[in-house]
């Protein structure tokens, strides 16, 4: 077990670092130059000083050969700094620190949402008997990934904000402000997690250690909640692990349309105005979520199925023949 | 009463039992079962007294498995019961018709069911003694109480440390010791009966004498009516008291063992038991090729020349040689197979040496089989013979030439793979199947390809119609006879045969060894056949190879290596080979042995 931890661990640190370089590498070949743009907008189309160009360069680093650029860069991200924005001058850790709150809020929320219609979904299709609610049931998810994020929001605000008067359509302001953008954000996750979960399901209830369950005498309630959920949720997990990484790209969207403050937002800026500082700061704070998360599902693996840490060959049951 | 004790295997029946019904525990009366409309079981009765063993013996399709499914009222979906009476003793409620929470009263404390598979009947992500509890817990027995029971069980059906192993994953037991914990299972409650499916049709012949040896005792000691359905004969022989024959959903034969299967009166049965492999006598008068007598091997063993080989005295089967007898010492090793080792890491630190310094010959035209339960290293063999994996020592030789990767050696040698449902591409028609190592060695053009595909499937017996289906069209026995043809098309000198009959029914099974028995015949083939099955390798085999633990621990000619085993090992797995109890009431008959 521990031997399995350590190694995720480890592959978790190289993944974050593999984030880092390679955007690294994508930034500065980008043909751009960040000090030009930042002088450009300050000074509305005038000449440039050509020595306040040196004196920018020399303070972002831009002086320096590529791979000591990077060594300095890796070194200072390593220590939690992460530079200062081209744009506004202020430091990259302080904006995403700033803005992460918002989204967190909004991206758990959803999260949550998203679950239990989900779940609550598939386990009600994989329960039911009666025909027509199953189908009606199993209906719903296809559509549900099918609908574009953002043309939900549109819908939404113009229902419950502009019609109705429900709930504002705007803002971050009181917990009122975060329903439209949850349902919006939960939505998709909702549907792929129903998705996989009930064809998990549909599965698991045709493995014959479900009929030598019902063979013992347990009814169907004990055969869904003792056998049954648990392993066809398996998938589910991991795909879960894969969503909540996607999430922060789904907030972009929905903190756009609703016009929220938040990671989301941050970005949207940082990419028009290349500044580079800010989007290598993301990107990196974006890879740690996903690495995280992932981390988090590899743990909880095992403790759902026994299988994983004997390795491969445990996963089939099938020995060395 | 009909039987009072069933002490372990050798027990033999009491005289004929009248199957007129009596106050048994099942009885079965007009059974009919649909799947939407068609019906597949057409009026079956069945009774199974007290203490009784009852076997329901058939192919695949003949309903067995669906009417021990309608028993327990856990037939698929789509399927249901639309005729017929069960009841099970005295009570006056017909199981037929109850509701699932009647059922529920029924399933476990009256009626314990024993599952096909122990790879997928245990749940793999809860722990053995929790599922033992489970049979329990379901009938009212408090959780606490349920686990100790649990562990009492798993170490009455013959698990070491049944403390430990209830708290072990399924994936960390034995296939046998998985089948042993569904045997627990079925029995936690002390049912009155209990309904074994194939209980150990998945397992090697020595697992599978063990378990059913247990089988034997739990329900003999509590006097435990027991349906065995199964497809081998010989375990229906050895365990059953009485036979119930099944075919196409009907009733053909019913009676005490000893007596359908010794002299089985309806056609069916009589070509049942003649397919059995491993006999010595004709084969049976249905069979559609009169080639060579497939048990009588072509005697073409040297004397001298194979380096393991050996002469062939001493045996007990009479050669007849169907006129290919190149003449004692004339032929040459085709296939040398010199101190293969082959090792597979397992982890950091374990190494697993599946094969280990296995040395054979193998002389032209003639047959050698490995046999060896799952784990021995004969499918490696084969691999390495076939220069599908790298020996990490040792040497394959094909006439004196190294086997390597090159594509000219691979012409020569062949394999016909185990599954004839996975090893056809579904997407390719009979013909693509066929003409595909052609087309890959680039032989001839289109025209005299297709001639040659028509040509080949007409070798292996299938009709020229045959070719414009896909796989999922044809039967096992077909499939199995498209792999043939496909491995005959580049003329190879070799084919290793992996299993080629071990999915197939027994009387396809001896249609498809009959054919490979002629095809060597005619054409001078050399066969390396990797078997576990020792009756089917006595049938086809002049030379035996026994294998344990990647080692190759006994070889010889067939007959001796079966009737005088030197090596401990060879002698068990032969006295665990089924069938050993009918065998010994009907000396005429030295087969199954």
């Amino acid at each position: 077990m521990l031997a399995y931890v350590l190694r995720r661990l480890a592959g978790a640190v190289a993944v974050l670092w593999a984030a880092f370089t390679v955007s690294y590498l994508i930034l500065y070949l980008l043909p751009s130059d960040p000090v030009a743009i930042m002088l450009d907008q300050g000074a509305g189309g005038e000449r440039v000083d050509p020595e306040r160009v040196a004196e920018l360069r020399e303070r972002y680093g831009f002086d320096q050969g590529p791979l000591q650029q990077y060594v300095t860069l890796l070194g200072r991200t390593l220590t939690g700094d992460l530079g200062t924005s081209i744009s506004s001058g202020a430091p990259v850790s302080g904006l995403i620190a700033d803005a992460f709150p918002e989204t967190a809020k909004l991206a758990g929320l959803a999260l949550a949402l998203a679950l239990v219609a989900g779940v609550g979904i598939a386990l009600l299709a994989s329960w039911t008997r009666a025909a027509w609610l199953r189908d009606l049931l199993l209906a719903l998810p296809p559509l549900g990934v099918a609908v574009p994020g953002f043309w939900v929001g549109l819908v939404l605000l113009h229902l419950f904000s502009f019609t109705w008067f429900v709930f504002p359509a705007v803002g971050n302001e009181g917990f009122a402000s975060l329903v439209l953008p949850t349902v919006t954000l939960a939505i998709g996750l909702a549907a792929v997690v129903a998705q996989v979960l009930s064809q998990g399901l549909r599965e698991a209830w045709r493995a014959p250690y479900v009929e030598t369950a019902f063979a013992k005498g347990s009814g169907r309630a004990r055969v869904l909640g003792a056998h049954v959920v648990r392993n066809g949720s398996l998938p589910t997990v991991t795909v879960l692990g894969v969503l909540v990484g996607n999430l922060l790209g789904g907030t972009v969207v929905v903190e756009t349309v609703f016009s929220r403050q938040g990671f989301g937002r941050l970005v949207e800026n940082a990419v028009t105005t290349q500044d580079i500082p800010v989007v290598q700061g993301l990107v990196v704070v974006a890879a740690a979520v996903f690495v995280l998360t992932s981390l988090l599902v590899d743990l909880v693996h095992p403790l759902l199925d026994p299988r994983v840490l004997a390795g491969a060959h445990g996963r089939t049951g099938g020995g060395a023949r | 009463m009909t039987l009072t004790t069933r002490p372990g295997t050798g027990a033999t029946t009491t005289g004929p039992v009248d199957p007129a019904p009596s106050g048994g525990p099942l009885r079965v009366r007009g059974l009919r079962v649909a799947y939407g409309d068609r019906e597949v079981v057409h009026g079956v009765d069945l009774d199974v007294r007290p203490g009784e063993v009852v076997a329901l013996v058939g192919e695949s399709g003949s309903g067995k498995s669906t009417t021990a499914h309608a028993l327990i009222g856990l037939l698929p979906d789509g399927g249901r019961v639309t005729a017929g009476e069960v009841t099970l003793g005295e009570g006056p409620t017909p199981l037929t018709g109850l509701l699932p929470d009647a059922w529920r009263r029924v399933r476990g404390v009256r009626v314990g069911f024993v599952p096909q598979d122990p790879g997928t009947a245990l749940d793999p992500v809860v722990r053995v003694g929790e599922q033992v509890a489970e049979a329990l817990v379901v009938h009212g027995t408090p959780r606490r109480a349920a686990r100790e029971r649990a562990v009492e069980i798993l170490a009455e059906v013959g698990l070491d440390r049944p403390r430990e192993r209830a708290r072990q994953y399924p994936h960390q037991l034995s296939g046998g010791m998985r089948q042993r914990v569904l045997v627990g299972i079925a029995m936690a409650c002390e049912p009155e009966l209990v309904i074994a499916d194939e209980p150990t049709s998945a397992l090697d012949v020595t697992v599978q004498r063990r378990v059913l040896d247990l089988l034997a005792d739990l329900t003999g000691r509590a006097g435990t009516a027991v349906l065995l359905i199964t497809h081998d004969l010989a375990v229906a022989a050895d365990r059953a008291d009485r036979v119930v024959v099944l075919k196409d959903g009907v009733v053909v034969e019913e009676g005490p063992a000893a007596r359908v299967l010794g002299a089985p009166e309806h056609p069916y049965t009589r070509e049942l038991v003649a397919a059995v492999p491993g006999r010595n006598n004709v084969p049976s008068a249905s069979a559609p090729d009169a080639g060579p007598e497939p048990g009588a091997p072509d005697d073409t063993a040297p004397s001298g020349a194979g380096a393991v080989a050996g002469t062939a005295t001493g045996t007990a089967v009479a050669r007849t040689d169907p006129g290919t007898d190149p003449g004692p010492g004339a032929t040459p090793a085709l296939l040398e197979v010199r101190g293969l080792v082959k090792e597979f890491r397992l982890d950091r630190r374990e190494r697993l040496r599946a094969v280990d310094d296995v040395s054979f010959a193998v002389p032209r035209g003639s047959a050698f089989a490995l046999v060896g339960e799952s784990g021995s290293g004969k499918s490696t063999t084969a691999r390495l013979v076939l220069g599908l994996e790298r020996p990490d020592a040792g040497a394959v030789e094909l006439d004196g030439a190294p086997v390597g990767a090159d594509r000219a050696t691979r012409r020569r040698t062949q394999l016909v793979h185990q599954d004839p449902y996975s090893s056809l591409d579904p997407r390719f028609t009979v013909a693509a199947v066929v003409e595909e190592p052609l087309r890959a060695h680039r032989v001839g053009d289109r025209a005299e390809r297709r001639e040659r595909v028509a040509q080949l499937l007409q070798q292996v017996h299938l009709s020229p119609d045959l070719a414009r289906r896909r796989p999922a069209e044809l039967s096992g026995g077909q499939r199995q006879r498209v792999a043939i043809a496909r491995a005959l098309a580049l003329d190879p000198e070799l084919l290793v045969l992996d299993e080629p009959t071990s999915a197939l029914d027994v009387s396809v099974q001896a249609r498809v060894l009959e054919l490979l028995a002629r095809l060597r015949a005619e054409r001078g083939l050399t066969y390396l056949f990797i078997s576990h099955d020792l009756g089917v390798v006595r049938q086809v085999a002049d030379h035996v190879g026994v294998m344990s633990d990647g080692r190759l621990v006994e070889t010889g000619p067939v007959g001796r290596v079966f009737d005088h085993p030197a090596h401990p090992y060879t002698a068990e797995l032969i006295a665990a080979i089924p069938g050993a109890r009918t065998a010994a009431q009907h000396p005429d008959r030295k087969d199954l042995t």
